[in-house]
């Protein structure tokens, strides 16, 4: 019996078309576009000006918080301006756009392919280059990864969780990441595990990626402590909370972090770029992006600089199908439709996806009719048929005894609907109410 | 016999300790409450909108009893009567508010701010606009799907089928704010009524560079300040790459009508003159 998540969760068709398609590098865009916010926390500050030369790895914007993070030029050439674009958030935010001339990187990054093996690092000096190098969380949630190394004063971490789940629909980024970089991304997870002293780490991923357990099962064999967990194909088991349910079977109390249960998570790109910054010296200027979708011509994995506009991406899939309905910036269940397709590839992009017209769009709302079909999905045993009405009708102060903040957004409770209800909608609106409210309480 | 006496007396006697229980509590607990307050809030217009910034006519009613100057406080519903009706009662001067009116500031309908998405989700601006910029180019225009409407507690508003837009009743607005405060974008706002009802504003909120906006919205504000320059009065201010005309300080002149090369400045209620005023939108009933 594979292990999961003791509640809620639900089965959305896995359609992993990408699968079995190596990771192509695409080549370096004429003009890239680098938001500067694109991570959870407060927007980095510009350091560079309009017309500056930058280079490969040069910080362009620097962190102004603790929870924040640096952002680096992925190419190199001329600042051409800095101007507000509409990013995939679908607003307008302000960003710094790069006319791109050669490919000159700055001087101490090793940009051979060998595997660098050995440890030599303190963990403080190990936190200080993940800071520098500006690496987020890769699963989408572009949490600094600084931030979760340095535990508050009181806790101790004794488990690392990695997240090789990728429970998301379509996606294959993480999966194909395991299997081409596995080498690498242990010797990342050992860095993690080092960091934050801790012996022992738990690999996660989903039954789906058979070749990825089994690629990662013989490697892990020379590393001490680390051990795959096969875990039952289940959304959202990628979330942190669900996946310390199933790997280790301890539950996060309302309201508090992962720490509080001894454990933290990172996804395995995140372990690959920490790999990169600290072994490397490489910052966080690429990743690993899947481009898919049912009607597309040639769905692959794709490494692309950060900045990288959307449509490129799709160019190289063989472009726009024709009926298309909707992109998605991410994964069908927790990815946000695209405003536009100019919108560049940031930290936390983990899938391009094309939906096709027939199913992209949504049905017609109905009533409800009480099937409690989303109480039953819902992963952190929340009742969203009752939450979406709090949310509608504002009443806040209820929505907050029922723990609207626990929800993450996962989306599980719409897809389960069968009124074709927009419960998240008005979940997601009385959570940034119900936040409002706590945080003018702490003031 | 015994049986109805022993009855009678011993009901009668727990009445008379009931009513003395009752009696002592009604005199230890008794709380004062001033009698003008019932006689105040007898003229308020019991609507309970909030348009004072209490919370309903009673607590406005309380608000005005205990103050010792109302001049600053009105009921916008009532108006100028209403509050000399509570300046009377309560021997206090009555202030002069002057009458006010919402004003829709945003003329995106569907032809000159096309769709760029397409949004499916649950019909309602502040989920719309806490998700994304909205439907067409404009991230600051009006999401259109009425929460303003659904505010109004004085049958003061419809959306225009047509444009997209909500269309202020003038003679039923009281100027009680709740559309303001349903609208997530700010494209409302409260207006010195004027003489005569006349009044001219920059129906655009658009803070993009002047491209953008005209890009995305063809009656869009563009920030070229020509209507800023050309002010006798002093009453414009250009900020945010969008002018806003002090209400305050406009003398209904209308030098700056004709010089919006977008149209963006709305004239409202003045009689045509000589050379014929396209009217852009239907923003009110040409009442007076």
């Amino acid at each position: 019996m594979l292990k999961t998540f003791s509640l809620g969760g639900v089965h959305p068709a896995e359609n992993k078309l990408s699968a079995a398609k190596a990771t192509e590098i695409l080549p370096v865009p004429a003009e890239v576009v680098i938001p500067i916010c694109q991570h959870i926390g407060a927007p980095g500050t510009p350091v560079v000006k309009k017309g500056d030369e930058v280079k490969v790895g040069q910080v362009i914007a620097q962190s102004s918080g603790f929870v924040s993070a640096n952002i680096h030029s992925p190419v190199s050439g001329k600042v051409f301006k800095i101007d507000d674009i509409l990013d995939a958030s679908g607003y307008k935010r302000q960003a710094i756009i790069i006319k791109t001339e050669g490919d000159e990187w700055m001087a101490d990054i090793d940009r051979s392919d060998s595997i660098r093996k050995g440890i030599t690092l303190s963990s403080e000096e190990i936190i200080k280059r993940v800071g520098e190098a500006g690496i987020v969380g890769s699963g989408g949630a572009t949490f600094p990864a600084h931030v979760k190394l340095s535990p508050p004063p009181g806790k101790t971490c004794e488990v690392l969780i990695l997240n090789g789940v990728e429970c998301e629909p379509y996606l294959t980024s993480d999966h194909r990441l395991m299997l081409e970089k596995g080498e690498e991304m242990l010797v990342g997870v050992s860095l993690l595990m080092k960091a934050l002293f801790v012996d022992r780490a738990i690999i996660g991923i989903e039954n789906n990626k058979q070749d990825a357990i089994e690629h990662i099962r013989k490697l892990v064999a020379s590393y001490n402590g680390i051990t795959v967990q096969p875990l039952k194909v289940q959304y959202p088991q990628g979330g942190e909370k669900q996946l310390i349910d199933a790997c280790i079977g301890r539950q996060v109390p309302s309201g508090k972090l992962p720490i509080e249960v001894g454990a933290v998570v990172f996804n395995v790109g995140t372990a690959y770029a920490v790999y990169e910054a600290v072994q490397k010296n490489k910052p966080k200027i690429d990743r690993i992006v899947t481009v898919t979708g049912l009607s597309v011509k040639n769905p692959g994995n794709f490494l692309v600089r950060i900045g990288t506009p959307i449509s490129a991406l799709i160019e190289a899939v063989g472009g726009l199908p024709e009926d298309t309905g909707k992109v998605i910036a991410g994964g069908p269940m927790m990815g946000k439709a695209l405003a536009s397709l100019d919108a560049p590839v940031t930290k936390g992009t983990s899938g391009v996806l094309i939906v096709p017209e027939k199913i992209a769009s949504r049905g017609k709302t109905e009533y409800c009719i009480r099937c409690s079909k989303c109480v039953s999905a819902c992963p952190m045993g929340l009742s969203p048929y009752l939450l979406m009405t709090l949310a509608e009708k504002e009443i806040h102060d209820r929505a907050e005894e029922e723990k609207i903040m626990d929800c993450m957004e996962c989306g599980s409770c719409s897809f389960t609907c069968p009124s074709n209800r927009p419960l998240l909608d008005y979940i997601r609106l009385g959570k940034g109410k119900v936040g409002q409210i706590m945080r003018s309480r702490i003031k | 016999m015994s049986v109805v006496l022993i009855t009678i007396v011993s009901l009668a006697g727990l009445g008379a300790i009931a009513a003395m229980i009752l009696f002592a509590a009604s005199k230890k607990f008794q709380v004062f409450e001033d009698p003008r307050i019932d006689e105040v809030e007898e003229v308020l217009p019991a609507t309970n909108c909030g348009g004072c910034g209490l919370p309903g006519c009673r607590a406005f009613a309380e608000a005005l009893v205990k103050a010792d100057d109302i001049s600053s406080m009105n009921c916008p519903v009532g108006g100028a009567d209403t509050m000399n009706a509570v300046a009377s009662i309560l021997g206090k001067e009555a202030g002069t508010a002057i009458p006010m009116v919402a004003v829709v500031r945003c003329n995106g309908s569907c032809e000159h701010a096309p769709k760029t998405t397409n949004y499916q989700g649950a019909q309602t601006c502040a989920v719309v606009s806490a998700l994304y910029g909205g439907e067409t180019g404009c991230a600051f225009g009006c999401d259109g799907l009425g929460d303003c409407v659904a505010s109004c507690k004085f049958d003061a508003m419809y959306m225009d089928d047509e444009t997209g837009l909500p269309v202020i009743i003038e003679e039923n607005c009281v100027a009680c704010g709740a559309c303001i405060d349903a609208c997530p974008k700010n494209i409302i706002e409260l207006r010195k009524k004027g003489p005569k009802s006349r009044r001219i504003f920059v129906s655009c909120v658009n803070k993009d560079k002047g491209a953008p906006a005209k890009k995305a919205c063809a009656v869009a504000c563009i920030g070229c300040s020509k209507c800023f320059k050309i002010c006798p009065h002093d009453a414009i201010e250009m900020k945010d790459n969008h002018a806003y005309i002090d209400y305050e300080k406009c003398k209904l002149c209308r030098k700056c009508v004709p010089e919006c090369p977008t149209k963006a400045i709305h004239e409202i209620n003045f009689p045509p003159p000589k050379p014929k005023v396209k009217k852009e939108e239907p923003e009110t009933t040409p009442a007076d």
